[in-house]
């Protein structure tokens, strides 16, 4: 995101603080897609999804106020986000998707075997980001997807910098472990 | 020692090896860039890997992407509890803060950017100044802080407020130079409206004349292209 952008943001949320309606719009419009796809990740429902970015950006509409802009309008709302979805999958007690849940989530085509024997790579890629646990889901996304620095997961996910690294780390070993399973022999780790 | 700086080498390689996702996204700082960058030119190791990791940017960015957008029913959601929500009425000092906020987000970057170093050295420049003059006028016998007798003791009849006035900055003004100006005038941005701001000076009252006085060299000031009295 520009610095143009983030700057735009902190004036909506100052517009928003101030019961400004259109402000609300237009964040909702620049910002909900993101939210949205954020949470999917995360709860793996797209309806929980839906309903969570309703509860987002009306929990932003009520604290706009308290906003003090030390971390950008995106960072804060992907933290909200992730404090909601935690809440929407302790709520249906099943926090602690282990990968053969996960698996099962997922459709019932091509399974990540399958896939390579296609020499589709990219697709097996795929289903195994799918397959990762919620923390290292979470972790990718942030940091490929959301274009989130160090600094800014630690904030989001609330654990210090280091363990932002060292988690990245491991999620992308997990990734190689699960292509590795599935036939996909990249070298590393 | 070899082994030492092997260890250290090592050491470093793993913690260049945790940045390679930062650096595939653009969002490291420009030190750490620089590191990986140095660390990619000389370890062929570090490259392969980073070619696996952008192959991992790119289909996690193709998966997202993938997921589509919420329907309108969340933004409907949204609105019809927004609109259930007690009407709340705005605090004059947020409208204040969101103005100013406003106004500065809507200087270009380079602008800010060139405000903020002349504004560090218009303040180096004022430190120099109220130091030479502190220097020279360093009384050479011990004061003490207590009232002096030979001063007739005034009192006004009743609190009288400090000196206000409504101000528009030309529109080319800097940062830099509305901050510079605040603060050479002890003045503070009490409220905006319309690109009009208006400006207490100092926390005392002051007589007519000076008031006038101030008034014209407010006015006569570059980037003040309107300065008036106002209560």
């Amino acid at each position: 995101m520009s610095a143009t952008q983030a700057a735009s943001d902190d004036v909506l949320i100052a517009r928003i603080a101030q019961g400004d309606r259109l402000a609300m719009q237009v964040l909702y419009g620049r910002h909900h897609v993101r939210v949205f796809r954020f949470g999917v990740r995360l709860v793996r429902d797209e309806q929980v999804a839906e309903d969570l970015i309703s509860e987002v950006f009306l929990d932003v509409w009520r604290q706009a106020g308290k906003f003090e802009g030390r971390s950008a309008v995106s960072t804060w709302l992907l933290a909200i986000t992730r404090f909601k979805a935690l809440s929407a999958l302790r709520r249906r007690k099943d926090v602690e998707l282990d990968d053969e849940a996960a698996n099962a989530i997922e459709d019932a085509s091509d399974n990540p075997e399958v896939a390579v024997q296609k020499k589709d790579t990219s697709q097996a890629l795929r289903k195994c980001l799918t397959g990762l646990s919620l923390e290292h889901r979470e972790i990718v996304d942030l940091v490929y997807y959301h274009e989130k620095s160090v600094e800014e997961v630690a904030e989001i996910v609330g654990i210090p910098e280091n363990t932002v690294k060292t988690r990245l780390f491991y999620a992308r070993k997990k990734l190689a472990e699960l292509l590795k399973a599935a036939g996909v022999e990249r070298g590393w780790p | 020692m070899m082994a030492m700086s092997n260890k250290m080498s090592e050491h470093e390689s793993s913690e260049i090896e945790m940045l390679l996702p930062w650096h595939a996204a653009g969002t490291l700082n420009p030190r750490d860039a620089r590191r990986v960058e140095e660390a990619l030119a000389r370890d062929p190791a570090l490259v392969k890997q980073y070619a696996a990791i952008r192959e991992e940017y790119a289909e996690t960015i193709g998966l997202n992407e993938s997921l589509g957008a919420p329907s309108a029913r969340a933004m409907q959601k949204l609105f019809a509890a927004i609109d259930a929500e007690p009407e709340r009425k705005p605090s004059v000092s947020r409208t204040v803060s969101a103005r100013v906020t406003g106004f500065f987000a809507s200087l270009s970057p380079r602008t800010l950017a060139w405000s903020g170093s002349l504004a560090a050295l218009a303040l180096l420049l004022q430190a120099g100044v109220i130091g030479v003059v502190l220097v020279k006028n360093q009384p050479a016998a011990f004061q003490t802080a207590s009232l002096s007798t030979n001063e007739p003791i005034t009192r006004g009849l009743g609190p009288e407020a400090p000196p206000r006035a409504l101000v528009r900055f030309a529109p080319d003004a800097r940062v830099a130079d509305i901050t510079t100006l605040l603060d050479s005038y002890q003045a503070s941005i009490v409220d905006t409206r319309g690109g009009l701001f208006r400006l207490q000076f100092g926390n005392k009252a002051m007589p007519k004349d000076e008031v006038a006085n101030l008034m014209s060299k407010l006015q006569g000031e570059k980037i003040v292209s309107l300065a008036v009295a106002a209560p």
